[in-house]
């Protein structure tokens, strides 16, 4: 059984319709990297997946659990209050914009949901939570608070505060399109460790290199559909759809000294 | 020569003794009327961002009327409308009139600072609570609140030393606070003196409500 399944899935915002259609699944250990150009849907469609955003239509499987299931008049019907909170539970998701809590602590970012929503012992998750800074490699961090940190720093506590919940699926928004490009590998290298570890994974990503090298499936969106999808060498190095095509070229385009990286 | 010192001297104890009997009811009406519009306030400022017009659109038309008229308009209203509108005595009513109109009047202006601060607050804060399992209730007293507090801080020291001066107009409906009783004294001594201590009341009070919020600034400046 998938990890998450999406089947059908539409949005609008108004007149404008932002996912037609759209369906795939992210299988146990999987990392999915979801690429496109601005406005193709992609980030919308990880914000469905999140409760962030509602569907208009389609369904959403976690596991066995329903989100949104499908009605037959082609609308859908969102599951109850209990069942959305244990599917919260289920996944976590890191933003572009690292959205820690200023007023914590890194440690209480870490503890305060495990401990008062998930309610877990306070000890537990402290253990939890320094066994995760240690592997952030921000085990001395515990004490600071958000505004102390880098963004790269802020961007590691925010994937251990998503891990902290033990999440079976991890969604990933753009993690480092807010980080300087120095600062962006040390993310991709947790994000790496994290694949090699077998953490199931969704990146919403312009970062290329890292989609070819680390994930195991590319999906490809444009204006609202999927255009291509299947392996990250086949996809990135070789589409087949036109879309793909003038896409990657502009994006690769656009950076410099990637042939040499390509190699 | 020495005589008009000595009558000053004679009459400074009972003068002092008056004012701290007013001193001590202006502070009833400020600490009175932040306990009751500092709660107040909140809902007012939830019902102003309300998506339903039906609870938005009253609260804004209370915010105008309550911003749109003076204070001491407010006063009068509260105080007589009981008895003009439906026949009831006044006896006793004064204080508690000045209570009410206090307070509708500061949590009007309270709910503004309010909204302001919980408009600042990112989307993304709210987004991050939700997706890690918080209620809106938890999302809202762990994490929105707190850092709301921090941001409101300057604009509300501004709106709290106005209290403490804004007490004066109590004595629009006969309300025995510090400044009716300087006032009365300074035309029965026939002597500034009342009002230049009356003054050194008011000084005192914004002085140490300053160094409160200044306090509570340092307090809450370990993050940004």
């Amino acid at each position: 059984m998938p990890v998450l399944d999406v089947q059908n899935a539409k949005k609008a915002f108004g007149d404008n319709e932002v996912l037609h259609d759209i369906s795939f699944h992210v299988d146990q250990g999987e990392v999915v990297a979801i690429i496109g150009p601005s406005g193709s849907g992609k980030s919308t469609l990880l914000r469905c997946c999140t409760t962030l955003e509602t569907l208009d239509g389609g369904s959403i499987y976690f596991g066995e659990d329903a989100l949104v299931q499908a009605t037959p008049s082609g609308g859908c019907a969102y599951s109850d209050r209990e069942t959305q909170q244990r599917i919260r539970r289920r996944f976590g998701l890191v933003f572009q914009n690292f959205n820690l809590f200023p007023h914590f602590s890194v440690m209480q970012n870490l503890c305060d949901a495990p401990i008062h929503i998930a309610g877990i012992g306070r000890e537990q998750a402290m253990a939890k939570a320094t066994e995760l800074l240690q592997k952030m490699g921000l085990a001395d961090k515990a004490d600071a608070y958000p505004c102390q940190l880098s963004g790269g720093q802020q961007q590691r506590v925010a994937i251990a505060r998503a891990l902290a919940l033990d999440p079976e699926i991890l969604f990933f928004d753009e993690p480092t399109s807010a980080l300087d490009p120095e600062l962006t590998g040390e993310i991709l290298q947790v994000m790496r460790q994290l694949a090699n570890e077998h953490m199931t994974m969704v990146v919403v990503t312009h970062e290329m290199i890292f989609a070819r090298d680390v994930a195991d499936r590319v999906i490809f969106m444009d204006k609202g559909f999927i255009v291509e999808e299947g392996d990250p060498r086949q996809v990135i190095d070789h589409p087949v759809q036109d879309r793909t095509k003038a896409f990657l070229k502009r994006t690769f385009g656009a950076s410099k000294g990637l042939d040499q990286d390509m190699e | 020569m020495l005589d008009p010192l000595i009558q000053f001297f004679k009459g400074l104890p009972s003068l002092l003794m008056q004012l701290w009997n007013g001193y001590l009811v202006t502070l009833s009406i400020f600490f009175l009327t932040l306990l009751f519009s500092l709660p107040l306030a909140l809902p007012v400022a939830l019902g102003r961002m309300s998506k339903h017009k039906w609870v938005r659109k009253p609260v804004e038309w209370f915010l105008l009327v309550i911003r749109g008229t003076p204070l001491m308009l407010q006063l009068i209203f509260v105080y007589f409308a009981p008895y003009y509108l439906f026949g009831l005595p006044l006896a006793g009513y004064r204080f508690p009139a000045t209570i009410i109109a206090f307070t509708l009047n500061y949590a009007a202006y309270f709910a503004e600072i309010y909204r302001g601060g919980l408009e600042s607050i990112p989307k993304g804060q709210h987004e991050a609570a939700h997706v890690l399992g918080y209620s809106k209730s938890q999302t809202f007293f762990r994490i929105i609140l707190p850092q709301v507090c921090k941001r409101i801080l300057p604009p509300m020291s501004n709106e709290v030393i106005t209290l403490i001066k804004d007490t004066a107009l109590a004595q629009t409906i006969a309300v025995y606070e510090m400044f009716r009783i300087a006032e009365t004294a300074v035309t029965a001594r026939a002597s500034l003196t009342p009002i230049i201590i009356a003054g050194i009341f008011y000084l005192i009070s914004t002085f140490f409500i300053t160094r409160l919020f200044n306090l509570a600034e340092r307090k809450l400046s370990y993050y940004q």
